[in-house]
């Protein structure tokens, strides 16, 4: 491709939250008429990228010029007019109005103040069909599918910047993860309107968690790790093992030396097994086999369906398919529940938001789930629960040391402890902990991993989910391997098991 | 003023500010009324100004408490005043059957009808919310409007007198040279107290209105949870009705506990719990309640004139809120108050610091999430 003018060019683009540096010199350019993948792990800086771009974040350092002339937006309303649209992963559109209607919503033709219906429907009906879709916009959107309404979306996207509904207005469009929630068929539906539109001179950003997507379609990719910008790429120029070790930051090499593993091999006998589990937008069915005293560890991108499996494991989202046999038991999964009451525990990796009380004390969270599955009429004796809490407390080091203390007052990784007591308090047989190490001090990190190795040498079944391999590796009796929200391998752990090849098996996909 | 560490202790107790409202009120009376604060004996019963606070609070405390509950689980209820009404309707339309009316086993009877009816609503208000997931304050809303026609039905729209002896005990009568509806009201807050502390449903309550996804995950049946404490509201408000209908040996299902939801639900804040959910204070209410039942004392002795008197009330209760936002004390006071050390917006605090629930519960902005 010749190197023509970039119509949006940001520089030196610099943003901070109070203790957070979330962008640190970021340049990113978008030539018209390409596809242009943003891509790293999840808090590497994309979505603020977009939202500085935007105007949802105003810019603290660096400049964004547009089609040659420096601007500075202060809010999405202005960054739209300037003809950058922008299409998020939820529809944000009225179901319960017409297709027309939502397309032209907020800038209806009108005259002496009267909304033009029939030529509102007939602009919008050319509009559609001038990008190659067969929709009936007097239908209500809520009569379309999910995908089709993203399809509308982006028509109501392309279409804004212009009153007249030629579709010019639009240079930059930006679709922050649209695949998410779509199968396979409609996002072939959703590709051909891309390229539609790129012919047309648009350039698209494009943010998908799907690698396979991005080789598909995109032209020219930007990786952001930590806020920082690691390279820009023409897609034709660089293989996904490349791509996986840019966005995770590591050479293969030099997750070779760190890779060190010694493991005990007596697993006993199985505990869960699920066949055939899945759910629609979650994760694909899957058959998995969790034995006692078994750690298996989950590997693959961010976004790739770890926590997805994971919850359905444990029934906090409920499969559409499969069954979940526990303990020989076939379990109806309709509620966390009933997975607690074979023995599952869950430490989600949102602490804040679906694991602590904030405003209770340490020991109230302490005994919460086990006073759950008691039920209110039967509180635990008061020197028993003081008992229970101070002797995890200590076995933890939860620090303060002070059952009183709120637990919202707490650090991270105490927090991340408290959670695991709560779980252990009840004597769980599989235990679920879905980045349990994430953003706690590397002391505590260790700790947390020692306490895993001693649990499953205990009998208990663990299902550990890291974002670094070496972590996953370094524990593991068996590591399952996700990609696109799949499970594509289970490997048994030994020393043929690298990271070095997980990667591989992440970035291939092979073992289907 | 010097922030000695006791008195840094003191401020920081969780029902200093209601309390020290609830002086502040009482003692404005004492110029208009040098003797607010004696209590008589006459013909064996105490009779007094804070004797009448009391009795005349009884109603809201029992209401307010039971609204304490459905606060903590995130919830509201607007639907206790119909309560009150039905319950009252109901009651006194079958005492006023009786032959007898002054017989215990009627009287006693007849109250059971009210308080199932109560139960019922409760039940009602629990399934729509907890079951169907309506959002509590439109669940609620419907039996507000609806039960107010249902009292009117069941007393066929007129004001229904009795003439029960036994009866007027609950809300007129006097017990050990006290009101009886104190003696009641005691029971009550000491059962519940009881009930949420003593077992584990305080806890649970908490948890669900503090987080309700975490509840969710941790295996708190919180559907059960919600349905009870619904139940337990509008029973709350059915012995307040019979109280009501008591005192005044009538069913007025028209005016019976008018905008009582409303005085109850402020109770509940200013006793320090938030809207938001999560902690909740019985204590608190119950001083919340008889803070709001002094302004109404306090209006009537200091003479302001009845056309004038919610706007008045409304400028209190602004000003009670405004005392008890840590960040309105801050930018007044100064540090002198001292606000409680990373003391989050979302529990404890009433209204006013509710205002920017976001911005009291989220120090710092939320990173990205891509």
């Amino acid at each position: 491709m010749a190197e023509p003018q970039p119509v949006l060019e940001m520089t030196g683009i610099v943003k901070e939250f109070p203790g957070v540096r979330a962008l640190s010199g970021v340049d990113f350019r978008l030539f018209p008429g390409e596809i242009h993948a943003l891509l790293g792990e999840n808090g590497a800086g994309k979505s603020t990228l977009i939202k500085v771009l935007t105007g949802v974040h105003s810019l603290d350092g660096g400049t964004i010029t547009l089609s040659g002339t420096s601007v500075r937006f202060d809010s999405p309303s202005q960054t739209q007019q300037a003809g950058i649209s922008t299409v998020y992963q939820e529809v944000n559109l009225c179901p319960n109005l017409s297709v027309a209607e939502n397309i032209f919503i907020g800038r209806e033709p009108t005259r002496f103040g009267r909304i033009q219906w029939k030529r509102l429907r007939r602009e919008a009906a050319e509009l559609v069909d001038r990008l190659g879709l067969d929709i009936d916009v007097t239908a209500p959107l809520s009569s379309y599918p999910l995908a089709v309404q993203q399809l509308v979306a982006i028509v109501r996207s392309v279409g804004t910047g212009d009153a007249d509904g030629q579709g010019a207005g639009t240079k930059v469009l930006i679709l922050d993860e649209p695949t998410s929630s779509l199968d396979r068929d409609e996002v072939l539906e959703l590709f051909a309107l891309m390229r539609r539109l790129k012919d047309q001179g648009v350039a698209i950003l494009f943010v998908s968690h799907f690698l396979d997507q991005i080789y598909e379609i995109c032209d020219r990719m930007t990786v952001l790790r930590n806020g920082t910008l690691v390279g820009e790429h023409m897609v034709s120029e660089l293989d996904q093992v490349g791509l996986i070790q840019l966005m995770i930051g590591k050479a293969l090499d030099q997750l070779e030396e760190l890779h060190d593993h010694q493991l005990r091999s007596d697993v006993g006998e199985s505990l869960l097994q699920a066949d055939g589990v899945g759910r629609v937008g979650g994760v694909a069915p899957f058959d998995l086999e969790i034995k006692k005293g078994e750690v298996i560890g989950l590997a693959g991108l961010l976004g790739s369906g770890r926590t997805e499996l994971a919850r359905l494991l444990f029934g906090a989202d409920q499969p559409d398919s499969g069954t979940v046999t526990i303990g020989g038991k076939q379990v109806s999964m309709s509620a966390p529940n009933d997975a607690i009451s074979e023995g599952v525990a869950f430490c989600s990796e949102n602490r804040k938001t679906e694991g602590l009380v904030p405003d209770l004390t340490v020991r109230e969270n302490i005994i919460l789930a086990l006073q759950a599955s008691r039920g209110w009429t039967r509180p635990i004796p008061v020197a028993q629960r003081d008992e229970l809490v101070a002797k995890y407390i200590k076995a933890l080091d939860i620090r303060p040391a002070n059952p009183e203390a709120r637990v919202g007052q707490l650090s991270g990784g105490n927090q991340q402890k408290v959670l695991l007591a709560r779980w252990l308090i009840t004597q769980p047989k599989l235990l679920i902990l879905d980045e349990p190490t994430r953003g706690i001090d590397i002391g505590a990190k260790a700790e947390i991993q020692k306490l895993v190795v001693s649990l499953s040498e205990d009998g208990m079944a663990v299902l550990y989910i890291a974002a670094e391999l070496e972590e996953v590796l370094r524990l593991s009796h068996t590591i399952g391997v996700l990609r696109d929200r799949k499970l594509v391998a289970q490997l048994a752990n030994g020393p043929e098991i690298t990271p070095t090849r997980i990667l591989e098996t992440i970035a291939s996909g092979e073992h289907q | 003023m010097t922030t000695t560490p006791r008195w840094r202790a003191l401020t920081h107790h969780h029902l200093f500010w209601p309390v020290a409202v609830l002086v502040i009120l009482l003692l404005v009376n004492v110029p208009f009324t040098p003797d607010f604060f004696s209590i008589k004996m006459t013909d064996g019963h105490l009779y007094g100004s804070l004797v009448s606070i009391v009795l005349f609070g009884s109603p809201l405390i029992l209401v307010a408490v039971g609204m304490t509950l459905v606060i903590a689980t995130g919830g509201i209820d607007l639907s206790v005043g119909a309560v009150v009404a039905i319950t009252g309707a109901l009651t006194c339309s079958y005492i006023s059957d009786q032959a007898d009316q002054s017989a215990l086993s009627g009287v006693f009877l007849a109250m059971g009808i009210g308080l199932v009816a109560a139960v019922v609503c409760g039940l009602w208000n629990g399934f729509l919310v907890a079951r169907m997931g309506i959002q509590p304050i439109i669940a609620t809303l419907i039996i507000m409007v609806a039960g107010r026609g249902v009292a009117q039905l069941i007393t066929d729209g007129q004001i229904i007198t009795v003439n029960s002896e036994p009866y007027k005990l609950i809300g007129g009568g006097y017990w050990l040279t006290l009101p009886f509806s104190i003696f009641v009201v005691a029971a009550v807050v000491a059962v519940t107290v009881a009930l949420t502390r003593r077992t584990a449903l305080g806890l649970l309550v908490e948890s669900v209105g503090g987080n309700a996804e975490a509840s969710r995950l941790v295996g708190i049946r919180s559907m059960r949870i919600k349905i009870m404490v619904y139940v337990f509201c509008a029973l709350c408000a059915g012995i307040a009705g019979l109280m009501i209908s008591s005192n005044t040996s009538a069913a007025d299902g028209n005016n019976a506990g008018l905008w009582i939801e409303l005085d109850a639900i402020l109770a509940v804040v200013i006793g320090g719990t938030s809207l938001l959910g999560g902690r909740f204070s019985i204590g608190g209410t119950v001083v919340g309640a008889l803070v709001i039942q002094t302004l109404t004392t306090t209006i009537y002795t200091i003479g302001v004139p009845t056309q004038t008197n919610l706007v008045f009330k409304a400028a209190v209760v602004i000003i009670v809120c405004l005392m008890q936002s840590p960040k309105f004390r801050a930018k007044v006071f100064g540090g002198r108050f001292g606000t409680k050390p990373g003391a989050k917006g979302g529990t404890g605090q009433p209204a006013a610091a509710q205002a920017e629930p976001a911005a009291a519960t989220e120090p710092a902005p939320k990173m990205e999430v891509s």
